[in-house]
């Protein structure tokens, strides 16, 4: 298991427009086994600092490091699941979450063995054998969280997974996230912009400012866990969400910007 | 894109105006984007052909046109059944058919890599793409005099016809179903610990193969089109060639019973794109037009 460290990343997009700065100096810690979620309004750029974890985008400046080997290319080490459904169509079920493993040179029955796990421990061993078509959006993100678990990661890096989903599955791939996590313990990096998602997920909170993005401040979630959906009621919630959401709008409120519709 | 393309999502119901009356055949058939039975939908499919063939005969039969002009169905049937019995027409059938089948293989066995590969990397795109892109505009049909300077009347210069008439723009559209493979694809494998050659061969590649078998059906078609053109300039063998032949003696219905020959066997090539599609990507959502 590892922390990843965001130190002093900046990221600028060159446009025909002039430089666009995305990140401007970001500096992020999350700690070991926690889970961070990171919010802000549309554009802030918490999916480029994600990317960048995952080390599919090179800062302008700054490093990242996971435990404590620097990021320069995505690897294995760093599981990541997207918003958008990016199961391989021409593999099964079960063939897209051996994917990992495979090109490793995993053997077959290893494989096997990992994947028929992880299926059951997501409730899909009777979808094993379908494609990723005959599946509802639900399932093909839980079968993308099995993918991305099977290689054993040290970190999980989520990119808006439940931004696709309808509310009510939305809630159950919450619930079964939460659960997800309490057994394999791994550092998650959760982008999101639902507020409510991300206190009910994380350990911290990090709120992030509009162009160009900042860490704007960092909530510490302090809602007892295992947590359920009666947290959600609490006092404590709704002060946490309006904290949150102050800090965004106040920031927002500058330039006449609107909020991102969650 | 979200609990809709579940399996067993149940078809929705059209309106109805008013409650308790059974449905019209408006309402039953024509909803937009309503399904309807497949007898039906086969019934109407045959009965476009019977219409057609019905006008065909009301318009010769009746005296309507003179039959020179248009002899009827059954006078062309007639021409059809001597021309494939005493007149050697499988013969020109098979002619034209070995043409299509060299000339499609010889461009797709080009097309398809140098289309994956220009639109997979950058460079590769930077160098062809914009020759590719001017000679497509050049049209076939253009080539075929310098092409009999150069090969004469016979076999290699139809193939090169449809070659000319088929690479350039076959390589144009596989490289433009490689180019849209989303990218999430490629990076999710990355992040499963893929190389670059892994991510193309065990990601780039699979994805663009329905769209690259979708496109080879549609240049099919072309391939056609090119193989009757170069036949009707010269050649001395092939469906064209008896449609020319048969011009010059007159004789419509040999000329209407080779083009809807040469329909049936666009029809056939068709359907065996498509069987093919169904065959090798059973998990694929559903063929294009």
């Amino acid at each position: 298991m590892s922390s990843i460290v965001a130190r002093g990343v900046s990221m600028v997009f060159p446009t025909r427009n002039g430089d666009v700065r995305a990140l401007d100096d970001v500096t992020v810690e999350i700690p070991d086994s926690h889970f961070a979620c990171i919010v802000g309004a549309s554009g802030c750029g918490k999916s480029t600092l994600l990317n960048i974890m995952a080390g599919l985008i090179r800062p302008t400046a700054g490093t990242i490091h996971v435990g404590d080997r620097p990021v320069e290319a995505p690897g294995a080490d760093r599981g990541m699941v997207f918003q958008s459904y990016t199961l391989y169509p021409w593999l099964r079920v079960r063939e897209n979450v051996e994917f990992g493993p495979s090109l490793k040179g995993v053997s077959k029955t290893d494989r096997r063995r990992t994947a028929n796990r992880l299926l059951e421990e997501m409730g899909l061993t009777e979808f094993a054998r379908a494609y990723p078509r005959e599946l509802s959006g639900g399932m093909k993100q839980r079968v993308a969280i099995a993918r991305a678990l099977a290689n054993d990661p040290e970190v999980l890096l989520m990119d808006e997974p439940f931004g696709a989903l309808d509310a009510l599955t939305r809630a159950a791939a919450q619930r079964f996230l939460t659960d997800i996590w309490e057994q394999h313990r791994r550092t998650i990096a959760f982008v999101t912009h639902d507020i409510d998602e991300a206190i009910y997920l994380g350990d911290n909170v990090f709120v992030m400012s509009r162009r160009p993005g900042r860490i704007q401040e960092i909530v510490e979630i302090d809602i007892p866990r295992p947590r359920s959906l009666d947290d959600i009621g609490t006092p404590r919630f709704a002060e946490l969400k309006h904290h949150i959401l102050s800090l965004i709008f106040q920031e927002m409120g500058q330039d006449g910007g609107e909020p991102e519709r969650p | 894109m979200s609990t809709t393309e579940r399996r067993d999502a149940p078809a929705s119901v059209p309106p109805r105006t008013d409650a308790g009356r059974r449905p019209g055949i408006a309402s039953r058939y024509l909803t937009p984007k309503e399904p309807i039975p497949r007898a039906v939908a086969v019934g109407l499919a045959l009965s476009s052909f019977v219409v057609v063939v019905g006008i065909w005969a009301i318009l010769s039969y009746g005296g309507f046109v003179r039959e020179f002009f248009l002899p009827g169905p059954w006078k062309v049937a007639k021409a059809l059944y001597t021309m494939f019995a005493d007149e050697g027409f499988a013969r020109d059938v098979w002619a034209s058919f070995y043409r299509i089948g060299i000339g499609f293989l010889v461009s797709a066995a080009i097309a398809i890599p140098l289309g994956i590969a220009i639109g997979s990397f950058r460079a590769i795109q930077a160098f062809f793409e914009p020759l590719i892109a001017a000679v497509r505009y050049m049209p076939a049909s253009a080539f075929i005099p310098l092409l009999i300077i150069w090969f004469g009347i016979g076999n290699t210069e139809k193939v090169a016809v449809i070659y000319i008439g088929l690479f350039f723009p076959l390589t144009l559209m596989v490289a433009d179903v490689s180019a849209n493979i989303p990218k999430e694809l490629l990076h999710i494998a990355y992040t499963l610990g893929a190389s670059r050659w892994q991510v193309f061969r065990k990601v780039l590649l699979p994805a663009s193969w329905p769209g690259v078998v979708d496109n080879l059906r549609i240049g099919m078609g072309w391939a056609w089109t090119y193989l009757i053109v170069a036949e009707l300039v010269a050649a001395s063998t092939g469906i064209g060639h008896v449609i020319l032949s048969a011009s010059r003696f007159l004789q419509t219905e040999h000329i209407i019973a080779g083009i809807l020959t040469i329909g049936a066997l666009g029809l056939l090539t068709d359907a065996f794109f498509r069987w093919l599609y169904r065959f090798l990507f059973p998990y694929a959502e559903r063929v294009g037009r």
